[in-house]
């Protein structure tokens, strides 16, 4: 069944979107998606140290994601500076020391365009595993910390207080970001990976009243996004990864109607008539 | 016999070139009220901070006893818009209660009614008296009050003050109170602290306002007889205004 790279594709998608639905969530409640975007930028590094030393791609791309969001850590306590600044400093910083290695490795040749903006029909049966199994992991871990992740943030300081673990917690989520990025890179690329980790999120906020639904919701959006942007990719020849991250669009725009509003007013029209 | 939940010896915090606070020592123990007061930059909240060793001090000790429940009422609390939050789920935030439990706890600060109502949506002072709500429903060893009734209305901060002796006699918890409300502080606690970036004088209520540290800070126009006066009501008011059955224990 897996022979097919359709199915291949699917399968490897839905997988993605599962995940990216209640982590990406947490992105938007701590205001963190340009970290996303960081994590992203750097993961070229990790691809030309995978292709120079002939390594696996994800797990040299989790290497430096990690290397990046735990030095980001390290800034924060060590500097003044604000923490976007220094997101900008790493992100482009490190983009830059990745096309510097990436000239000198002259006998390296990568596709650009595929790295950039990915190739769900390319994966194979290996990067599907990494999906699914990488995947467990990260919503298995996810569930473990939600407590004090999500108290740290609403309040980091109350964590703290009460005794929860919010500084381990927070430490283990930005981890769980960089294997997500890692994870994804194949499927939708390094500049929309964000997308695939906001853009339900942010549909899904309009729809939901309690942060346990938020995160659910996030995942149905994801992946229905992603079964009718492969299908929809498939029929007008479109590219797959912005294919999907257009329908997600569709769906946060559907999302702004506020159909609880126009249901109660409807209501309230039958009930005077 | 020591029973104490939290101590602070000589404590003290340095940030940027100064010392927020310095020299601070402090006890609270089980079913004892202390109360810092102090002017704005004091080093009030600082210390509280250093009671539940969210800040490390940079000198001296602070003790926390093992496995203690602690509930903390932080100052300033902002919720960000993209978080969907009702009150139920605020409540639920560091311990899960059953619904129960929470309905009692919001009943005692009085917004019950307030339970699926998105955090968002609720006014400053019924933010606070969530913010108690979930404090409390944790039943704490060691709670920590920094200015809880902020932006309370008047009756309504003297019922929640009145709360929380309550809740002192039921659990008997130790509470480490950050107050403005001169009149409150001294006829309801059994230990003042008079912070100004030290420590500036402390002890029982009645001994701290003779103090001259106390009187120079605070000015000696507050009359003694005034704070002291405890003013009896022959009724009080429930949160939404209407009058409850006057008070039968006076």
């Amino acid at each position: 069944m897996f022979d097919d790279f359709i199915i291949r594709a699917f399968v490897a998608g839905i997988g993605l979107a599962l995940i990216t639905g209640p982590l990406g969530c947490f992105i938007i409640w701590r205001r963190l998606s340009y970290f996303g975007d960081t994590i992203a930028h750097s993961a070229l590094l990790g691809v030309v140290i995978a292709y120079a030393m002939n390594f696996n791609l994800i797990i040299a791309v989790f290497a430096v994601s990690c290397f990046i969001a735990l030095s980001l850590l390290f800034l924060q306590k060590r500097t003044n500076l604000p923490d976007d600044a220094l997101l900008g400093l790493l992100a482009h910083s490190v983009l830059a020391i990745g096309l510097v290695l990436l000239g000198i490795l002259s006998f390296i040749r990568i596709d650009l365009m595929g790295l950039l903006f990915g190739d769900i029909l390319s994966v194979n049966i290996t990067d599907v595993l990494f999906v699914w199994v990488g995947g467990s992991i990260v919503l298995i871990v996810l569930i473990l910390i939600w407590r004090p992740l999500f108290a740290a943030t609403v309040n980091l300081e109350l964590a703290k207080a009460e005794g929860l673990n919010a500084d381990l917690a927070n430490a283990i989520f930005t981890i769980l970001i960089a294997s997500v990025i890692a994870i994804s890179i194949k499927i939708v690329g390094i500049l929309l990976i964000t997308g695939l980790l906001i853009i339900p999120a942010a549909a899904s906020r309009n729809l939901s009243s309690t942060p346990i639904q938020m995160a659910i919701i996030s995942s149905v959006i994801g992946l229905v996004s992603v079964v009718l942007g492969l299908q929809t990719s498939m029929i007008w020849n479109s590219p797959t990864g912005p294919t999907i991250l257009a329908i997600a669009l569709g769906v946060f725009t559907l999302s702004l109607i506020p159909l609880k509003k126009l249901l109660i007013s409807k209501k309230k029209i039958e009930l005077s008539n | 016999m020591n029973n104490s939940l939290v101590e602070l010896n000589n404590c003290g915090v340095f940030r940027n070139q100064k010392w927020l606070v310095r020299g601070v020592s402090l006890k609270v123990s089980q079913g004892e009220i202390v109360t810092l007061i102090g002017p704005n930059g004091s080093g009030k909240s600082t210390t509280a901070k250093m009671s539940l060793d969210i800040l490390k001090p940079d000198e001296g000790t602070n003790t926390i006893k093992k496995d203690i429940r602690i509930s903390y009422v932080p100052q300033k609390i902002s919720i960000d818009w993209s978080l969907p939050l009702r009150s139920i789920d605020f409540v639920n935030l560091v311990t899960k209660h059953k619904t129960s439990e929470i309905n009692d706890a919001l009943g005692i600060t009085g917004i019950q009614h307030l339970i699926n109502e998105d955090v968002r949506n609720l006014s400053g002072g019924e933010f606070q008296r969530l913010l108690m709500a979930r404090a409390i429903a944790k039943e704490p060893h060691f709670l920590v009050l920094d200015e809880p009734v902020q932006g309370v209305d008047y009756s309504g901060e003297i019922a929640l003050y009145k709360t929380i002796q309550e809740i002192v006699k039921k659990i008997n918890c130790g509470i480490l109170l950050i107050s403005h409300n001169l009149h409150v502080v001294m006829s309801q606690t059994d230990y003042v602290i008079c912070l100004n970036g030290h420590v500036c004088c402390s002890g029982i209520p009645s001994s701290v306002i003779k103090d001259q540290e106390y009187i120079k800070l605070f000015g000696s126009n507050i009359d003694p007889t005034l704070s002291l006066y405890k003013h009896n009501h022959d009724h009080h008011h429930l949160p939404d205004g209407s009058i409850k059955e006057a008070d039968k224990n006076k």
